[in-house]
């Protein structure tokens, strides 16, 4: 029989761009130093009390109207209870389905390899983070800077139908979370985590009817997108197998964990294990009317997103699809590049410099985009050098590798190496009679009607200046005067 | 001379006219509290190191008092009379506390209190039985049991307290003294140990209304720490007490207060209730109307269960953060979770246990709707009905307890069915979050009984100045116990 997977996502993104937590007036930031951003209410101290931070609320309902979701009427806040060493109330402040979240069944649309999918989103919440433990031989240690930080989680349905597509939305949320200046979605930083739930079905039948959907087996913690991606296609194998072998009723309904190590996942817990969290309304919390002024305040803040920006580019800039596809990938490039175009910088050429050049070099050189000292006026000064051909494209490649991270304009680099490009035209047909006289036999060719020889004379041409000739000259010039021969 | 017998007033005139000075009344207060210590055992602790404060215009300034041991206060052991916290020193002040220091106040000690305000007989300290200063051996009822007794006895002119179902109206009632919680959210609860958030009250015992007033000002006010907290800076209580009660309406409960509701009635209680309604003449005589009304008995008999069920909902809950672990002394064990037990089991009495018990049962999935939403939706219906009294009254009227406080021995936390809502009607006040003043209308059997009068919310200055002119029709105002038995 066939088999269709379904795949849905738990997808916990911490917000990194409030000042302070969700509920702790602690500061919220990426700290080295342990237990640095931490109020009495992020240990749980008796007697503290949450307070809610509005900018992360502003930043979820954001999320929430992007995402299509319906807002509720009232903001509740709800308690999780249950015990853990990096749970100092004893409980985590967040949202359930009922009352309702900040967001609720949204349908959400984005692209794997250009073809337009759409998944329906359950609920978006947002809630605290817990702290961080680390654990050593000796004992664990654990990290209360984490503790508080405000979470959104986004839950969707079960929609996808490969590993590809639950990874290409989950980047498609990462780059809107930078867009929307609400999370750098770093997972190195650990921002970014996820839970996968996988189950197959028989092809055959309807999937409309949840009874006929198979047995669905959560992985909690998946902490990249790799390991998403991993996970999904373990799962699938591990799963088919067994309904091949018609053990099907193995399947189990559990939470496993994903072991980056070994690449498989691992037994946690079953559904008869399931934790009963107890929740109930916050009492410290007063129930808040959200007022649709400021609904439509955020709505309008909403800044330009990148499947807006990618058909603007395509449309209007006349750059590919591809090339569109790299650019706003994220958010800190797309910047770059459309100021290089106010700057009045060709929108081709500077599409093709960074799509090329400035995300090739990075990446060889392992740096990150804020770790290069290129202004968009660089690279727009870089274009016209070119342009008004004072130096050659070639010679422009060098100029760019120094100014990448020399903090030098490029003209400074083009005054301090000597660059200049050759346009004196005598100079180039003395050199290009010198070029002929070296290879009688391509003027041989040439004359037996293989006209193709003349870039190859041409390349001589450059290569006998070190690239500081203009190129164009140099093939118009060649072709000249190899008809004089 | 003494002067912790006096009304706040005096003591500031006596201050202002240099005839005494902070130092004296400090040393004054800690002798006495040492004297009572000895007798009622009302402290958890006694500080030996208190500075005198500046006198000023502020009526409290330089004057001494006392704070319930569940106020967190920097520097100073602050235990909620729990083995759990026995040697917690918080790095905080409740804000109620550091309100009233801004003022001038002076605390000179801690009061022992049933553990985390989780009983009503003041026996549940982990320092001891509090016992009552007008006969050692009744109970002061509880769990602002030390504030009551130490106010009763002249140890200083008041004390704070807290109250979830009736904390401080009630003990106040069996000490012969004031006990005042206002509006929910008047006064900030940051700082004060949780037990049930949604009704927890922070209040005052005092000997006289004014006392009361005067405090209650000085401890009130909007909290950036507390968003239950609101602006009452237009409120203000002492200012509103001119005893003008004319046309005034009160109602009182037939349910509640026709003694042919109890037919196995004792004598105390039929004292207590034709007491009662000579208070009730009283007020009439003042020129307030009273009238009786009458309340669905099922309703009424629903209360206790109601505060049962969410009371302990939200104190296992708020106790979750007690594990050991981050503050209070720590377990043995050989791993977090049973380090946590051994902390839990040793460190709680068995009427707390049994208290997280029944609220961990009540938020099971399986059995929350049937009690714990059951329990909102009884308690939204019996808060509908006060509301309805207050839009015809000013006040509701009713008799604390069943008579004067009970004997410390067969005590026991067990309720007579028949009285039960008698013993218990106090609680509507922390459902409602209303305004609510127990004030001492005479004796029984040589022991103080007492009166509440509840209002609606906001309306503190009404019910206060209500209570005001019905204790000057009385002699019981000022009271301080001279020789108990």
């Amino acid at each position: 029989m066939g088999y269709r997977v379904m795949i849905g996502l738990e997808m916990h993104c911490e917000i990194s761009e409030t000042n302070t937590k969700v509920f702790s007036s602690a500061r919220n930031d990426y700290n080295e130093y342990p237990n640095v951003s931490v109020r009495p209410v992020d240990m749980a101290f008796p007697g503290t009390l949450p307070v809610v931070n509005k900018e992360a609320v502003k930043m979820a309902l954001m999320t929430s109207i992007v995402l299509g979701c319906q807002q509720p009427e009232y903001l509740y806040f709800e308690r999780k209870n249950y015990y853990y060493p990096d749970l100092p109330k004893g409980f985590q402040i967040t949202q359930e389905t009922k009352p309702a979240p900040i967001g609720s069944y949204g349908v959400f649309n984005y692209e794997l390899k250009g073809e337009k999918k759409s998944v329906r989103i359950n609920n978006l919440h947002l809630e605290e983070d817990a702290a961080s433990s680390d654990h050593y031989p000796s004992g664990s240690r654990i990290n209360y800077n984490r503790a508080g930080v405000p979470l959104l989680e986004l839950v969707t349905e079960p929609d996808f139908r490969s590993a590809d597509e639950a990874v290409a939305f989950l980047e498609t949320m990462r780059s809107i979370y930078q867009y929307l200046g609400i999370s750098e979605a770093d997972s190195k930083k650990g921002q970014v985590r996820c839970d996968v739930n996988v189950s197959i079905m028989d092809d055959s039948l309807d999937e409309s009817d949840p009874k006929n959907w198979g047995t669905k087996v959560e992985m909690k913690n998946v902490n990249s997108f790799g390991g998403v991606r991993d996970a999904i296609n373990y799962e699938i194998e591990r799963q088919t197998e067994l309904l091949d072998e018609g053990r099907g009723d193995e399947i189990e309904q559990e939470t496993r964990r994903w072991d980056e190590e070994s690449g498989t996942t691992i037994h946690m817990r079953s559904k008869v294990d399931a934790i009963d969290y107890k929740y109930f309304v916050e009492p410290n919390i007063p129930k808040f009317k959200i007022p649709k002024e400021w609904l439509e305040e955020i709505k309008s803040k909403i800044p330009r997103l990148p499947s807006e920006r990618k058909e603007d580019y395509i449309n209007n800039y006349g750059i590919t699809d591809y090339d569109a596809t790299i650019i706003v990938k994220e958010k800190k490039v797309s910047d770059f590049y459309e100021e290089c175009i106010e700057l009045g910088a060709d929108p081709k050429k500077a599409s093709n410099w960074i799509t090329t050049n400035l995300l090739g070099n990075l990446n060889k050189l392992e740096l990150e985009f804020d770790d290069m000292t290129l202004t968009p006026a660089m690279l727009k000064e870089l274009i016209d050098l070119v342009e008004n051909k004072e130096i050659s494209s070639k010679q422009a490649k060098e100029v760019f590798e120094d100014v990448l991270t020399s903090g030098k304009t490029p003209k400074m680099v083009v005054k301090e190496k000597g660059m200049k490009q050759m346009s004196d035209e005598g100079e180039i047909i003395k050199i290009a009679n010198e070029v002929l006289d070296e290879n009688p036999k391509a003027i041989e060719q040439y004359k037996n009607g293989r006209t193709n020889v003349v870039d190859f004379l041409t390349g001589q041409i450059m290569k006998k200046t070190r690239g500081t000739a203009n190129p164009t000259i140099a093939r118009s010039t060649m072709a000249s005067e190899i008809e004089k021969r | 001379m003494r002067y912790m017998d006096k009304s706040i007033e005096e003591i500031h005139e006596a201050l202002v006219k240099g005839e005494v000075t902070s130092r004296e009344l400090i040393d004054e207060s800690i002798e006495m509290s040492r004297k009572i210590q000895d007798k009622c055992n009302a402290f958890v602790t006694i500080l030996d190191d208190v500075k005198e404060a500046e006198v000023t215009d502020e009526l409290l300034s330089g004057i001494p008092y006392g704070v319930k041991d569940n106020y967190s206060t920097k520097g100073v052991l602050s235990t909620g009379s729990s083995n759990t916290l026995k040697d917690y020193v918080p790095f905080f002040t409740a804000t109620a506390v550091e309100n009233l220091t801004k003022k001038g106040a002076v605390f000179v000690n801690k009061t022992a209190m049933d553990e985390f305000g989780m009983g009503g007989t003041g026996t549940t300290c982990h320092t001891g039985v509090v016992t009552n200063p007008w006969d050692s051996s009744r109970m002061c009822a509880g769990s602002s049991a030390g504030s009551a007794a130490a106010v009763a006895a002249g140890v200083y002119p008041y004390a704070t307290g807290s109250d979830t179902g009736d904390s401080i109206r009630k003990p106040a009632a069996y000490c012969g003294i004031v006990g005042y919680k206002p509006t929910y959210g008047m006064i900030s609860r940051y700082g004060l140990f949780p037990f049930a958030s949604s009704l927890d009250h922070l209040g005052v015992l005092a000997r006289s209304v004014r006392d009361a007033a005067i405090v209650t000002d000085g401890m009130k006010g909007i909290d950036k720490y507390d968003m239950t907290t609101w602006d009452s800076s237009d409120i203000h209580l002492l200012d509103s007490l001119d005893g003008k009660v004319k046309g005034k309406k009160l109602c009182y409960i037939k349910e509640i207060c026709d003694i042919n509701n109890y037919p196995h009635a004792s004598d105390e209680l039929k004292a207590h209730l034709a007491n009662f309604m000579d208070t009730v003449d009283k007020c009439k005589k003042l020129g307030m109307e009273v009238d009786e009304v009458s309340v669905d008995q099922t309703l009424l008999n629903a209360s206790p269960s109601v505060y049962v069920v969410i009371s302990c909902a939200e104190a296992t809950s708020n106790m979750s953060n007690l594990t050991g672990f981050i503050f209070g002394p720590r377990a043995e064990g050989d791993s977090w979770d049973t380090e946590m037990k051994n902390y839990r089991t040793k460190g709680f009495s068995p009427l707390i246990k049994r208290r997280f018990v029944i609220g961990s049962y009540v938020l099971q999935a399986q059995n929350k709707d049937r009690y714990f939403h059951n329990a909102q939706r009884v308690r939204r219906l019996i808060v509908d009905k006060w509301k309805e009294l207050f839009e015809k009254y000013d006040g509701v009227i009713l008799p604390v307890g069943t008579g004067p406080a009970k004997k410390l021995e067969g005590s026991k936390d067990i309720l007579d069915k028949n009285t039960s809502v008698l013993e218990e009607h106090l609680q509507i006040g922390n459902f409602g979050g209303f305004p609510s003043i127990t004030i001492p209308n005479g004796f029984v059997d040589g022991l103080p009984v007492g009166v509440n009068i509840t209002g609606n919310c906001y309306d503190d200055a009404n019910v206060l100045n209500m209570a005001y002119a019905l204790e000057s029709s009385m002699d019981f105002k000022g009271q301080v116990v001279k020789e108990g038995k």
